[in-house]
Parts: C-alpha cells; structure tokens; sequence
C-alpha cells in the first residue's frame, strides 16, 4: 500500500503537469495569462528546468554533503558547449548532442579527480575557482565563439521543427518536463542503490565509512559526476529555452543561487529540491516583473527599493528560512503536524 | 561541610554512545580525589563534561554547593575551576609567558608561586610552547591552572608520557597545589595516587563501582587488580 | 623594464586590496570557523557609503575622499557587527547555517545595493596629487598606486602588532589554534568574534574605498570580484595567518597582472585560479603552517 502510494504521488504530479499545455486556466497573481498561454508556459518550463537542476545539485549536496559551489559551470558547458557546436561550428544536432554528451562526462571526470583530493572548505573553494576560470574563459571570448558579454545566438537550423516558434512553446515545456523527469528518475535509481548508501553514510559520518574498508572518494566522484551530468543535460534544455547563450549562467549570483534553491526546498529531500527550485524560479521571475510594474515603482522610496529588487526580496526569505525553517520547505507539513521533520538536517559540516 | 564538587545522576552521550550513564560522587572539600579506571570508561569525558565541554544529557553538578549545570564553560570556569587537560593543549604559536598571561583571571595572579613550582618556566618565558618537551608543556599547562585561585582544579593524566624524574617533579607540584586548593585527579600510574589522593572514584564501563578512602583501595591489591585489571603496589 | 616596474607597482596596489579583504576573511575563519561570504557585500556597502558620504560633505575631492573613506570604514565595521550580532551568533554551533546566512546576505545586501544607486558605476574624483604621476626606474607610475600601497602596510603593521602586543590579539591568536581551550580558560571568546567580524568589516571597507581610487569607480559587483580573489588568497596564505595572506595577496596580484599583461588579458585570472588548485592539491591547508582549529 505505502509502496503504491509512493509511486501513485509522483505520478499524479507527473499527469497533472503533462495536461497543463492544454488548459485554458487562469491563475491570477501567479502567472500573467492562462496556463496555455506561449508566456506562461515558457515560466513553467523554465521552473521545471531549474527543479531538475537543482534536484541534480541535491545529489551532490543534500545526499552526499558535497558542498560545492561550482555547479553553475556545467550548466554553462551544457549551454555554451551546445551553442557553439551548432552555432559557430555549424555541426549538426546529433553530432553536437554527442559531443556534449562525451564532454559532460570527461570534465566533471577531470576536474571531480582534482577537486575531492581535498575536501570540506577547501574542496568548496577549488570549485568555485574552476568555476571562475569558466566564467573568465567565457568572458575572454576566444576565436568569437562566446560572443563575451554579448553572448551567443543558437542557429535554429539544426533544431527539429517542433521545438522552434512560439507556437511551439509547449513542446519546449514538455522538453522540460521530461528532463525533470529523467533527473527525478535517475536520481531516485542512484539513491536507492549500494552506491547511494554509501553517499548517505558518506555525508552523516565519513571517517566511519573508512573504518568500514570503503574508499568514499570513487563513490564521491561517482555523485560528482552524475551529478554534473545531469546539470549539463539541463544547459541543453536551458539553451533551447532561451534561444541563445548569455554569461548570466556563469556568474557566482546564479551558482549561489541553485545553492539557495535546494536549502529553500530542504537538502536531501527529493521532493524538497524540486521544489525549491521551481519556486525560487517562480518566485524571481514573477517577483522581476512585479519590480518592474507601474504599481511598485509609484511606491515611496522605502518601500520601492526592496520590492524592486527580487534578489533582496529572495535573500531576505533565504535569510529567515535557514533561522526558522532549516529543513527547507518541504519540512513544514511535518512542522505544521507538530511532528519534528525526519532528521534530514543540513550535514555538521561539509563532508571531507 | 559542602564538598567542594558534587555530582548527581550525571549522564553523556557521544553521538550513538552511551559514555557515562549516570555517576554520581563527591569531591570533598581540601586534598586529592582521584578518579580512576581503566582506558576508555569515561574518566575525560567526566572532566570535560564537568567543564562543560561535552553536552550532558542529564544530571546535576554543584561547585562548592552552587548548582553550575546549566552554565558555559566560560562561566563555571570563572567560578574558580583550573582544567588541566589530558593533551595539555598549551597554545604552541604562543611564548610560554603568553600562555599563562592568557589564563590571567584574577586582579593578582600568583606568578611567584607559579615560577617557585617550576623555575624553569621562568628562564624560558619568551620561548615559543610548541617547541617546549612533553614535560616542560606539563607544566605550562599546570602552571596556568595555579596561576588563579580556584575551588576545584581538575588535572587529567599530568603523568602520562612523562619520563620518571619529570613524574615526581609534577607529583610534587600537585601536591603543592593540593594544599591550596581541592584537586580531582584523573591518573593510571598508581603510585602518584598512592603519594596525592585522599579518596578515590572509580569507574568502569560509564558507571562508578567504587568511592572511598585511598588508601583502603590501594592497600588492597586483589580489590585493585579486579577494578583496574593492573598489579596494585609498587611497580 | 618600465613596463615591467609599472606594472608590479600596479599589481602591488591590487594585491593591497586583496590583502585587506583576505586579512579579514582569514581572520573570521580561523577564529570563528565561518566562511563570510557577505564579505563581498561589505566591501560593497563601504564603498557606496564612502562615495555617498563624500558627496554629501562636498568640497574638495582629497576633503571627500577623507571624510568618506573614514566613516565608510565606520559604517562597514558597524554594518559587520550587527551581522554578527544577530544573524550569526544565534547559529553558532550550526557552521553550515551560517555559511548559508552568509550567503543569503550577499544575495540580499548587493541587491539592495543596486536597487538604492542603481546598477550604473559612480565615479570616484581624486585629488590632483594623485591622479599626477612619479617617475620610478623610468616608469610613470600614478600616485594613487602608492597611497594604496602604503595604506595596505601601515594595517599589515598595524594588524600584526595588534595580534602581538593586546590582550584580543592574544584571546584571538589562541583562539584560531584552539578555540575550546579558550573558553575553558574562562574566557567568553564569543565577544572576540564580535570584534573580528567587525574588524573584517572595517578591513572591507576600506578595501571597497580603495577599489573606488584604484578602478576609479564604484560599481555594485566589484565586492563580488574582488572576494573571490581574497578567497583564493586566504586559501593559498593560510586560515587565520595574516603574514600569510599578505605574501599571498601580493604573489596573486603579481601573476594576475604579469600573465594578462604578458600573454594576454584573461589568461591571469586563469593562472590565478589554476594556482589555487596547484596549492590545494599540493598542501590542503594551504602554504602557512597549519593552524589547528
């Protein structure tokens, strides 16, 4: 029965969010026009994406308590890497998606070796360097491929028919369901195996797990590179989505932010990943256009300055959340039961 | 006459392990308490549960009669407790004249006896602790124990590592000490016991399985060899 | 070789900056075990309230300059300790929570940064004395470079003695090898954190005034830029050494200015980066002797 239950959920969720193409809902407030609407379901795609991907950074840090903060840059390679192929190199679709493919697995193979030589802050710290010298090696624009500041534009002709055009938006938000899907599927899988265990233990008590003859740092570059792979898969996504390539995904706003998404969802919670990070997109792109609407910018100066800052406004909550509410929101129901939610704390400290 | 530390029901747990399950004993007023066992019962954790290092899941603690249980370690601290802990953990960036400045509480701390106790101390003021021997590193930490007067001092192991002259140079302090203040010593070597302790406390497996005079145990070597699983007299 | 005397006297002046915000940074970490990510947005916050102040005061730019940089420096040691205070201190025994507050305070305070002056650069306007320049061995080097040369000295000075000579510096200094030892000497180091978080804000600070005579402009995300440089510093010179950092932050500077000017711009921040990986592989505790935390 609980079993039944377990799947039923998921799958419920799962048949709901497929119909939503073809609603004509309005759900005012939330979103600006009805659900089938181009706008809105391009909002919706973009929340789905960004479950996916933080979902994919929770493997890395709510189950294995690998605290990194370079996560954003193969996002980027899933983006950038994509672009170029098509654009610049004019390669074809099937060879580019290779190629990425092969790419999103050798560089978190590389740079996973390096960077679990060491661990804790330190380990923190090399990941965020490599991913600095990302955003420098993007900014630096070689050979014009980047386009820099600028960014790139995507060269539609290698993309099937039904995902170009407007009309199509939905197809783009079945695009992202489906990557959510594959994440939520894959990491279910990898969780629930020996290896996902070993992650768990890993995380709650890692000396413990030497003592038990276990090596943790293949396992450790094992998540690492899963998990990476699963964030350059939504780059791809993310690209089609915005029809183009922007440096917006190599800054430390945007790493932070995925960080900030799965604490807001609760670390370690499937569930809870999700959605933390289809909120926090929710939030900041809604929040955005509040900012820029002619209500709020005829407030007083007081009030003006944060409501138009969505940032803020997400900071300030992050902020409360992490006092109040350390299980992330997926912790409230058991909170509001008066039940203390499963101790699925943040780990002591950043595994080593 | 209030006893200078009383315990009640004291129990701590380390993660999954249950390390002292409810002691419970007296510290009288004036001489040497030891607190013995074999390794690993819980004779460190006591003491650092007295300090308030270790969270105690439960009991009571009184020092000379006022209840400290709930108080920061910073706080019983300044109540008149000397910690002499197991790995001296003396500051090794610090000069040895830093290390005892640091442990500074009172409006007069009593570098005059500290450096009649170990004079040594004195010529290598301005030397860094790190570089200092196992022995002269005792000291410093005993030293800045003394620096301050104190209801209780709570000394664990000063002997362990020591080479045999160093051994008798501390006992002696200690015994020095003991005479200004209460003293709950935790020791292995059974003949500094014999020459310091009033009364002992002795523990096994988190629990107290025997409290009483010193010499009563000591004179016992069977009663020794069952609590301590050592060879009681002289070694 | 003119060339090469401007640019280290350049670099040497970037590597002030770095070193100010590292000192800090080291500091709270080895003390306090936090890694401050809102150190960024503190720099941040001290330049925009160097350059508000100093346009309120008006007169002369050297008057502006003065008065602005000094209370800038006020404002972000007090901005610090309130963080301390209330967003920190409650999550003490949670490191991983006050990272994380310290994450949603960089988010949080840059926003509203830029929401308060808008994301333009505000110009910073020097006195004539700096923006003249001194020959050196044949190069023209602008005076500005020296002043931050030597205000970055006079606090490594500064700093060292008070780490050596008050009793803070002595609670702190134990404080970073062994914090438990501390309180069991009946000392309440949690008031030490207070000031070295506020100390942080200060070195911030004046780190952000810098930037504005260095860059010649504050702008919003120049706290984030220069913190991860000052992160890679702080792991390359050792937690809690501030002789570590400042060798660090020079050797960092150095290879920054050299590998872009030399090869070509963008490959020093590389370098820089790759350097940090090369040093962590190599000492995992980076290159100062290890402090024991």
């Amino acid at each position: 029965m609980r079993r039944a239950l377990g799947i039923g959920v998921p799958v419920g969720v799962l048949l709901v969010l497929a119909v939503v193409p073809e609603l004509g809902l309005d759900i005012p407030l939330l979103f600006n026009g009805p659900l089938d609407s181009p706008g809105t379901l391009q909002l919706l795609a973009l929340c789905l994406l960004f479950a996916g991907i933080a979902l994919s950074y929770d493997l890395l840090f709510g189950v294995t308590g690998l605290l990194s903060f370079g996560h954003a840059l193969y996002v980027a390679v899933g983006v950038y890497v994509t672009a170029i192929a098509l654009t610049r190199w004019e390669w074809g679709l099937v060879p580019t998606l290779a190629f990425v493919a092969v790419v999103g697995l050798a560089l978190p193979l590389v740079l996973g070796a390096v960077s679990l030589r060491v661990g804790g802050i330190a380990f923190a710290m090399v990941t965020l360097a490599f991913a600095q010298a990302g955003t420098v090696l993007v900014q630096k624009n070689p050979y014009g491929w980047t386009g820099g500041e600028e960014g790139t534009g995507l060269n539609y002709e290698e993309i099937p028919d039904g995902f170009v055009g407007v009309l199509n938006t939905k197809n783009l938000y079945w695009l992202a369901l489906a990557y959510v899907v594959l994440v939520f599927v894959v990491v279910r899988l990898a969780v629930g195996s020996s290896a996902g265990h070993v992650w768990r233990a890993i995380r709650e008590n890692e000396p413990r797990v030497e003592v038990l003859g276990l090596n943790p740092v293949p396992f450790k570059l094992i998540a690492f590179v899963l998990a990476s792979f699963l964030a350059v898969l939504g780059g791809i996504v993310w690209l089609l989505l915005i029809g183009g390539a922007t440096p917006e995904v190599t800054t430390a706003n945007f790493t932070l932010a995925l960080l900030v998404m799965v604490v807001l969802g609760g670390a370690g919670t499937r569930s809870g990943a999700m959605l933390g990070g289809f909120l926090y997109t929710l939030l900041d792109q809604r929040l955005g256009s509040l900012a820029g609407s002619s209500e709020v910018q005829g407030l007083p100066d007081v009030l003006r300055v944060p409501l138009s800052e969505p940032l803020f406004l997400l900071g300030a909550l992050f902020i409360a959340l992490v006092f109040f509410v350390p299980g992330g929101l997926a912790s409230l129901p058991l909170r509001l039961r008066g039940l203390r939610p499963k101790r699925e704390p943040l780990p002591e400290k950043a595994a080593a | 006459m209030t006893a200078a530390l009383t315990v009640r029901d004291l129990h701590v747990h380390l993660g999954q392990s249950h390390v002292l399950q409810g002691i419970s004993f007296d510290v009288p007023t004036g001489g040497v308490t030891a607190l013995l066992g074999r390794n690993g019962v819980g004779k460190t954790t006591t003491l650092r549960a007295l300090m308030g290092l270790v969270p105690r899941s439960r009991g009571a603690i009184a020092l000379g009669g006022d209840d400290v249980t709930r108080l920061a370690t910073h706080t019983v601290v300044r109540r008149g407790v000397g910690y002499v802990p197991e790995d001296r953990d003396v500051f090794a960036g610090l000069t040895v004249e830093e290390n005892l400045r640091l442990a500074e509480r009172d409006t007069d701390p009593r570098y005059e006896l500290v450096y009649d106790l170990f004079p040594e101390l004195r010529q290598r003021a301005t030397q860094r602790a790190g570089t200092l021997s196992g022995g002269q590193q005792q000291m410093v930490a005993i030293a800045r124990a003394l620096l301050n007067e104190n209801q209780v001092l709570l000394v664990d192991e000063p002997t362990k590592g020591l080479a045999p002259l160093l051994v008798t140079e501390v006992a002696a302090a200690l015994s020095r000490a003991a005479e200004l203040t209460t003293v709950l010593l935790v020791e292995q070597n059974l003949p500094v016991v014999q020459r310091l302790a009033r009364d002992v406390v002795v523990l096994d497996a988190g629990q107290v399985v025997h409290a009483g005079p010193a010499n009563e145990l000591l004179a016992d070597p069977e009663h020794i060899q069952r609590l301590l699983g050592v060879h009681g007299g002289s070694h | 070789m003119s060339t090469l005397v401007l640019l280290t006297i350049t670099g040497l002046g970037l590597g002030a900056m770095y070193f100010l915000v590292a000192s800090g940074l080291s500091l709270i970490y080895g003390l306090m075990g936090v890694l401050n990510f809102a150190h960024g947005a503190l720099i941040t916050v001290g330049a925009y309230a160097a350059w508000w102040i100093g346009e309120q005061v008006g007169g002369g730019f050297g008057t502006r300059l003065l008065v602005g940089g000094a209370l800038g420096i006020v404002v972000g040691a007090a901005v610090a300790a309130l963080i301390e205070l209330v967003l920190v201190r409650p999550l003490y025994r949670r490191p991983v929570e006050q990272v994380l507050v310290t994450v949603g305070l960089a988010l949080a305070l840059g926003a509203l940064v830029q929401g308060i002056w808008g994301a333009d650069p505000k110009p910073i306007l020097l006195p004539d004395w700096m923006f003249d320049t001194t020959t050196v061995l044949g190069a023209n080097v602008p005076n500005d470079r020296f002043v931050e040369i030597g205000i970055a000295a006079a606090v490594l000075v500064g700093l060292t003695a008070f780490l050596r000579y008050t009793r803070f510096g002595l609670v702190i200094r134990a404080g970073v090898e062994n914090r438990a030892m501390v309180t069991a000497l009946g000392i309440d180091v949690r008031r030490a954190f207070t000031i070295v978080f506020a100390l942080g804000g200060a070195l911030a600070a004046l780190a952000g005034v810098l930037s504005g005579v260095y860059f010649g402009v504050v702008d919003p995300a120049r706290g984030t830029s220069l913190l991860i440089f000052a992160f890679i510093v702080v792991v390359i010179g050792g937690f809690g050494s501030i002789g570590g950092s400042a060798v660090a932050a020079v050797a960092v500077a150095l290879i920054q200015q050299y590998a872009n000017f030399y090869a070509s711009s963008g490959i020093g921040d590389l370098a820089v980066v790759m350097l940090l990986a090369a040093v962590l592989l190599v000492r995992p505790g980076g290159l100062a002797p290890k402090v024991a935390h």
